[in-house]
């Protein structure tokens, strides 16, 4: 049969397509040369070298704590706004909100980024806040995007979840924020947490809106990436790149692992 | 002195949330008005705000100073004035290169999404057909790439594709010339491919792996060829993740800049660029603001188009 042999055919070249690259970039991470393509011998230099970059390290760890903080502001009004679509059907201005909040899922960077710059400026100019740009606006700017994708993942958990227990709570006299925070929190619990890493990695990925709202002394890594990889290649780039991409993967497949654990649970009982 | 049951203050847990409780209510504000005006307000001042000021800002003109733009609204004796300036829009019109950026910018992003509909689909649907411990496995490794930083990804295809990359030294050892493939228009198509790849198969596979099997033995049983089930059955079932998919890979590639930027070359036209250029080159923050709304215009109007072919599909279905 030919069309079984053409879906792992094609299958198979479309996965050495997403992989390659990616092996390559991490194989040329321990070149000796900073050639980053020529092979020349097995190095951890570009690690040393690496870590020894103040720079480098200095983006890393504000991009970090801009990733936590926005990650946590977001989840925290993506899971009420959640809620609000999920939970209460008649509300005015409900179709503006389910609007709104899912629009900055399909707005292009530069204009995400130029808008909030331009929002600044102007408050900047008319309430005295906020007073330059830097750590502060960076996080409210991701908090707004990242607040989109989380909505979107914590609302497909609540409008699974089965109404019957926050109604027998009720019935048994819990208040609505009682019910909530025993009842209902405890069941999304997972959505919430991979809404979290998912608004973590958002975060830490964006170059352009970061571009757009920081002042100076707020490189970003992205952004000291860009620049760096505007210049042509570095290995130390690489070397940053297999620390980054080892990470990920060492989470998602644990997640995966642990999904599919938890799934076969599920099925036995 | 015996002590009762009674007696016994309640086991209790700790819980913050019942004095926040109580002191909202003493303040008349319900939990739900709460829930609501949280998001509501954030997403008013951070979101829609600022696209306003982007319109308003499109009708100033650049002047040197802080911010380096004029003022809409000038206070001369006693009376308020408002100036707009139409010149921006005026010039996007009539300045071929804005022109020209926009339609590249949509001619490219749609060849991507075409290419990337075709290298996609058969993946989705060998995920979808593949043996049930295989599929999870598959399926993580689409969403892999998608955790990593879409700028490290793109860096590590420049790694590939540049003058000596390893593409290039594959091609030698057969003896044959280098390619010339960054800098080009074709290193952007394969970029945009490349790095939402996964946003095209994640809604195709979803739509295949629950297409019901017996209409594909039915369609088998009754004579079809395998091309012919797959053109008159499983094809116009997948519509809806065909339509998701794509809505996934074109909307953003329009206003992409960092694939232009790192993998494009001088005659790569694309309008996240021109915005990007026009902001941080030519500081004239009031033409970026109008290149701005009219690729706001230029985004919508597909995702409109779309979502009501999506629905027309969804209609059908039932």
């Amino acid at each position: 049969m030919r069309r079984g042999l053409f879906l792992p055919i094609a299958a198979t070249l479309g996965f050495a397509f997403l992989y390659l690259p990616i092996i390559s970039l991490v194989v040329f991470s321990f070149n000796e040369s900073d050639l980053v393509t020529v092979w020349s011998g097995f190095s951890t230099k570009w690690y040393g070298k690496l870590f020894a970059d103040e720079q480098m390290l200095g983006a890393a760890w504000l991009s970090l704590r801009i990733a936590f903080f926005s990650a946590t502001f977001a989840l925290v009004l993506g899971t009420l706004c959640a809620v609000a679509l999920v939970r209460f059907k008649r509300f005015r201005g409900r179709t503006v909100l389910a609007g709104t909040v899912s629009a900055p899922l399909v707005m292009p960077d530069v204009i995400t980024g130029l808008a909030m710059l331009l929002l600044f400026v102007g408050m900047e100019s008319v309430l005295g806040w906020p007073a330059g740009r830097g750590i502060v606006t960076i996080i409210i700017a991701h908090t707004t995007f990242c607040m989109a994708y989380i909505t979107v993942v914590v609302q497909s958990r609540l409008s699974d979840l089965d109404l019957s227990l926050e109604e027998a709570a009720m019935d048994l006299g819990a208040t609505p924020f009682r019910v909530f925070f025993d009842i209902t929190l405890p069941i999304i619990a997972p959505a919430l947490v991979s809404g979290w890493l998912l608004g973590f990695t958002l975060s830490l990925d964006d170059l352009v809106i970061a571009s757009f709202v920081s002042g100076p002394g707020s490189s970003t890594l992205p952004m000291v990436i860009f620049s760096k990889i505007k210049l042509g290649v570095s290995p130390d780039v690489n070397a940053l790149a297999t620390i980054i991409i080892g990470v990920v993967a060492l989470g998602v497949v644990a997640a995966t692992i642990i999904g599919l654990r938890s799934s076969s649970k599920v099925k036995r009982a | 002195m015996t002590l009762t049951g009674n007696q016994l203050p309640p086991p209790r847990r700790l819980r913050p949330w019942s004095g926040l409780e109580r002191r909202l209510r003493d303040v008349g504000i319900s939990g739900r008005t709460l829930v609501i005006a949280a998001p509501a307000i954030w997403l008013t001042v951070f979101f829609l705000v600022p696209l306003f000021v982007v319109f308003g800002i499109s009708l100033a003109t650049k002047q040197f100073g802080r911010p380096p733009y004029s003022p809409l609204l000038t206070t001369e004796g006693g009376t308020v004035q408002l100036t707009l300036h139409l010149s921006n829009y005026l010039k996007l019109f009539t300045d071929p290169l804005y022109v020209a950026a926009y339609l590249s910018s949509i001619r490219i992003a749609l060849i991507a999404t075409v290419i990337t509909l075709f290298i996609g689909y058969p993946m989705a649907y060998a995920i979808a057909r593949a043996p049930d411990k295989w599929r999870n496995i598959l399926l993580m490794l689409v969403i892999l790439p998608f955790w990593t930083s879409f700028l490290l990804r793109v860096y590590a295809l420049s790694g590939f594709m540049r003058g000596n990359g390893v593409i290039n030294q594959i091609l030698a050892v057969f003896g044959i010339e280098p390619l010339v493939m960054m800098q080009t228009n074709f290193a952007v198509y394969v970029g945009i491919v490349y790095t939402y790849l996964p946003f095209m198969i994640l809604p195709l596979y979803t739509t295949l792996v629950k297409l019901d099997t017996s209409l594909l033995e039915a369609s088998a049983d009754l004579g079809s060829r395998p091309w012919q089930t797959f053109l008159s059955v499983t094809l116009p079932l997948s519509l809806p993740g065909i339509i998701a998919g794509s809505m996934l890979v074109f909307i953003p590639a329009i206003g992409e800049f960092v694939i232009p930027s790192l993998l494009g070359g001088p005659e790569t036209l694309m309008i996240g660029r021109v915005l990007w250029d026009e902001f941080f080159g030519a500081t004239n923050w009031p033409r970026a603001a109008a290149v701005a709304v009219a690729m706001l215009v230029v985004v919508v109007i597909p995702i409109l188009l779309l979502q009501k072919a999506q629905d027309a599909v969804v209609e059908k279905g039932k």
